[in-house]
């Protein structure tokens, strides 16, 4: 049998979507798009930020109601009305932007709606044990009873996929599902998903990551601006092929180690002498230059964040201390580090960072017209030319950069913050995962903008779990393990068998998340 | 443990401190009577609470509980002395009546999208009027089996009396608690009060959960009303003004975040219990002007609103900057 494109019997499609279109005022988010599932089959659905994928997956699980076309299971036409609908016929799904319940216990939410009972009632212990179980497999061991909002959101992420693939009896959607994962956790992810096909599910899987589509994937369907661009087997795409399609343009990959990044540089702008916070990172001593970019490797859980978070002031530190150009300076709260010319662009961009409601043009203009203070309020006009011009240099796709920035799609949504900081023309900018989630033009253009602030004179600190990209913009490379800055890499040692050796030298690389 | 579980404590601390410092002052507010008073009086603010735990863990509110208890209170007045119904046939008839108005409100909310505040304040001068157009006067209520039920008592060691009807609102709090702690249908309203998308996402049924909430809320109101009536023998159009506000304030005392999605239905308990206590002292004291209820209440409200929040602005930071990476 064969499985390429469209060749394959109708009826042999587990789950399949004809003709879907969807529009959103004027905006046509998808355009009569055909896609299609077969059991035991992962099938990678790819596409630019905004191209639609989340869209789809909305449509396939009844979150929105198709303008056009029709949904249908086993060949069957289906009115898919709620999720929940979707549930009853098997259909798990993660999704890109769904949280779960923080207030409630983890066990919870791996099995609200469908809690083991006992006389009607739910039988607690019964659904914490069962939660253990289902979490060992991919490695968790925390107490189920326990709410989920105090685990990290990696460990968040995970418990969405339990509980998506505990769900799943014919289809399991998996949106971006990895974003937020480290590579231990994206392998045993991988190994749950191969059994899973093994049983006959059919799994949609989304991501940017290109590795892990080649890794994983079997079939792959291709989305530009909502129209469908290729299904095909992806033993018969090679890479580029695949990102001409996504883009309709092909790129320059730059994976190598930057020379610019390593010339010399002589103004130290900062230094952070045994600065360190109790509980959360160990005293570390940095001294960041102008013109340079410190890239931040080590696992989720090693206390990159943390590192941030202390610089920056949202955790004070107690203990060490700080100068800028050469004057002792003290930051006890983010606003300190604001008023110093500090920028921060977080990681978790749903609970720190985007104003939801706000337009898109508020969320760019907010960081700076809180450094001007208000009495200097920027007007229409100026906010919308700031707005503009970072929109257009950011490639943000929005139909309107007055439109709430929660309904442009994710990875359009991180390219928002980052604009944000850069608004504010900050002498220090620490950019917390700046490419989790972004397409892979945008993922260059990032890496760009990098180098770019570089050269103008900017000091970063970048914090990443794609080694090749820290390898690529690095000036410097900081090595964390156990909230310990235990490396400070230079030169010839920026490489990624460098950097992994030195995060994983006591032995296997697990992550701490899991002891956690 | 739990955060949510530190302002239920406080409450439970403050209560017995609160109760501590009364009995040291006043050595008969230590005795079964006293207490068993307590439970008597409170009940129906206590069964109110009850349902509006559910509505602001689910992150609503209902403004219209107080007027449903008058509503409640004159229709079954009018229908047993005007109509010379058994008790019982206009019990049924007011929480059929009490059911249909509840479900409006929740279907109001969820299928308009209107806010629960509007949706209930409508509901709130609906069921005061309609009460009003019914009687504007007392309506007394003379029937053997009422007054039956309103002097049913347990006695209690000491010389206490357990009234029934303070035997119906311990009841309705231990099935409350059930409700909320240990069935599906609890665990969606905190769902809806922890994330109202996600939980739609998740397949929580939100349009059902909705108008049950507010049904729940309206029915135990009517449960309320009906204890009312009977501790007054009598239904009149303006009783329990205010009371929607006073159970608010019961449930946010007992450690419900009024945001909604955590509380607890026990910590409700402690709330009333707390208010009576409250009340029952500024009697004892007989010098205090019964205002003085407000006062301490407004401040024990207020000290609630600040403790939850440093609680959960300060375990928000100590989580999260503990695990994430
Ligand atoms: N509820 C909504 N209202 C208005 N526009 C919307 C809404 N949801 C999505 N859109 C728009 O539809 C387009 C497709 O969005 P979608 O979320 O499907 O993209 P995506 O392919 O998932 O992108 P990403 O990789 O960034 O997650 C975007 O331009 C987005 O702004
Ligand atoms: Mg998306």
């Amino acid at each position: 049998m064969r499985l390429g494109g469209r060749d394959v019997a109708e009826t042999a499609f587990r789950m399949e979507a004809r003709g879907v279109s969807k529009i959103f005022g004027t905006h046509k988010a998808l355009d009569t798009v055909d896609f299609g599932l077969l059991a035991g089959e992962v099938h990678a659905l790819l596409g630019e930020n905004g191209a639609g994928k989340s869209t789809l997956i909305k449509i396939l699980t009844g979150a929105y109601q198709p303008d056009g076309g029709e949904v249908l299971v086993d060949g069957t036409p289906v009115h898919l009305d709620s999720p929940l609908h979707a549930q009853s016929f098997g259909i798990g799904t993660v999704y890109q932007e769904v949280n779960l319940l923080p207030n409630r216990s983890v066990a919870e939410n791996l099995f609200l709606g469908h809690q083991p009972t006992r006389f009607g009632l739910v039988d607690r212990k019964r659904m914490n044990k069962d939660a253990r179980v289902l979490l060992k497999r991919y490695g968790l061991e925390i107490d189920p009873a326990s709410e989920l909002g105090s685990h990290s959101v990696a460990v968040q992420q995970i418990v969405a996929i339990a509980r998506a693939v505990q769900l799943s009896g014919k289809v399991l959607i998996l949106d971006e599902p990895t974003a937020s994962l480290d590579r231990d956790e994206v392998q045993r992810l991988f190994e749950v998903v191969a059994s899973l096909k093994r049983d006959g599910l059919a799994i949609v899987f989304i991501t940017h990551f290109l590795d892990q589509v080649f890794a994983l994937a079997d079939r792959v369907t291709i989305l530009r601006n909502g129209k469908l661009v290729d299904t095909s087997r992806l033993s018969d795409l090679t890479r580029t092929e695949l990102v001409r399609k996504m883009l309709g343009k092909d790129i320059a990959f730059s994976g190598s180690t930057s020379l610019e990044a390593q010339r010399p540089v002589t103004d130290v702008l900062l230094e952070f002498k045994n600065y360190g916070r109790k509980r959360s990172v160990r005293p570390f001593t940095l001294t960041i230059h102008k013109g340079e970019v410190i890239g931040v490797a080590g696992l989720l859980g090693s206390g990159r964040t943390e590192m941030a978070r202390v610089m920056f002031g949202i955790d004070p530190s107690d203990e060490g201390s700080v100068t800028l150009n050469g004057k002792p300076i003290s930051i006890r709260a983010a606003t300190d580090a604001i008023a110093h010319g500090f920028g921060f662009c977080p990681e978790d961009r749903k609970a720190d960072g985007i104003f939801g409601d706000l337009s898109v043009r508020e969320n760019i203009v907010i960081a700076l017209q809180g450094k001007l203070g208000w009495f200097r309020a920027l007007n229409r006009d100026e906010q919308l030319d700031l707005a503009g011009q970072f929109g257009e240099s950011m490639d943000i796709r929005a139909a309107s950069l007055d439109m709430p920035v929660k309904l442009l799609s994710g990875g359009n949504q991180q390219k928002v913050i980052l604009a944000r900081w850069l608004a504010t023309d900050p002498a220090f900018l620490i950019l917390d995962e700046p490419t989790r989630g972004i397409d892979v033009g945008a993922h260059a253009e990032i890496v760009r903008t990098i180098n770019r602030l570089r050269d103008d004179g900017m000091a970063l600190v970048v914090i990443s779990s794609e080694i090749d990209e820290v390898v690529a913009y690095s000036s410097r490379v900081v090595v964390m393990r156990d909230r310990e800055m235990v490396a400070e890499l230079r030169g010839e040692d920026i490489s990624p068998a460098v950097i992994v050796q030195a995060i994983a030298t006591h032995g296997e690389a697990t992550s701490e998340e899991t002891a956690a | 443990m739990n955060r949510s579980m530190r302002p239920l404590l406080a409450t439970v601390a403050i209560f017995l401190v609160a109760y501590a410092a009364a009995v040291f002052q006043f050595p008969g507010l230590l005795s079964t009577r006293v207490l068993g008073n307590f439970l008597t009086d409170n009940a129906f603010l206590g069964i109110t609470a009850v349902g509006m735990t559910f509505v602001i863990i689910s992150g609503g509110i209902d403004l219209s509980v107080g007027a449903v208890i008058g509503f409640t209170g004159v229709l079954v007045a009018v229908l047993i002395s005007s109509f010379g119904l058994h008790p019982l046939v206009a019990f049924a008839i007011a929480f059929v009546v009490a059911a249909l108005f509840g479900a409006a409100m929740g279907l109001a909310i969820h299928y308009l999208e209107v806010p629960a505040f509007i949706v209930t304040l409508a509901g709130m001068f609906l069921a005061r009027g309609g009460a009003s157009v019914i009687t504007q006067d007392s309506v007394p209520i003379n029937n053997e089996f009422y007054t039956m039920i309103s002097s049913l008592y347990f006695r209690l060691p000491g010389g206490g009396r357990l009234s029934f009807v303070g035997l119906l609102m311990i009841a309705v709090f231990v099935f409350g608690a059930i409700l909320a702690h240990r069935t599906r249908f609890g665990s969606y309203v905190y769902a809806l009060g922890g994330n109202a998308t996600s939980a739609s996402l998740m397949g929580v049924p939100v349009a059902r959960t909705t108008v049950q909430i507010y049904m729940l809320s309206s029915v135990l109101a009517c449960l309320a009303g009906i204890v009312f009536s009977l501790y007054t023998s009598a239904g009149y159009p303006l009783a329990a003004v205010g009371v929607e506000l006073d159970a608010i304030g019961a449930v946010v005392i007992g450690g419900t975040l009024l945001t909604g999605g955590y509380g607890f239905v026990f910590g409700t308990f402690v709330g009333v219990m707390l208010l009576g206590l409250v009340q029952t002292y500024i009697i004892f004291d007989g010098t205090l002007s019964s205002w003085w209820t407000k006062i301490v209440i407004g401040i024990l409200l207020f000290l609630f609103i600040v403790l939850q929040r440093l609680v959960f602005a300060a375990s928000a930071r100590g989580d999260r900057s503990s695990e994430t990476a």
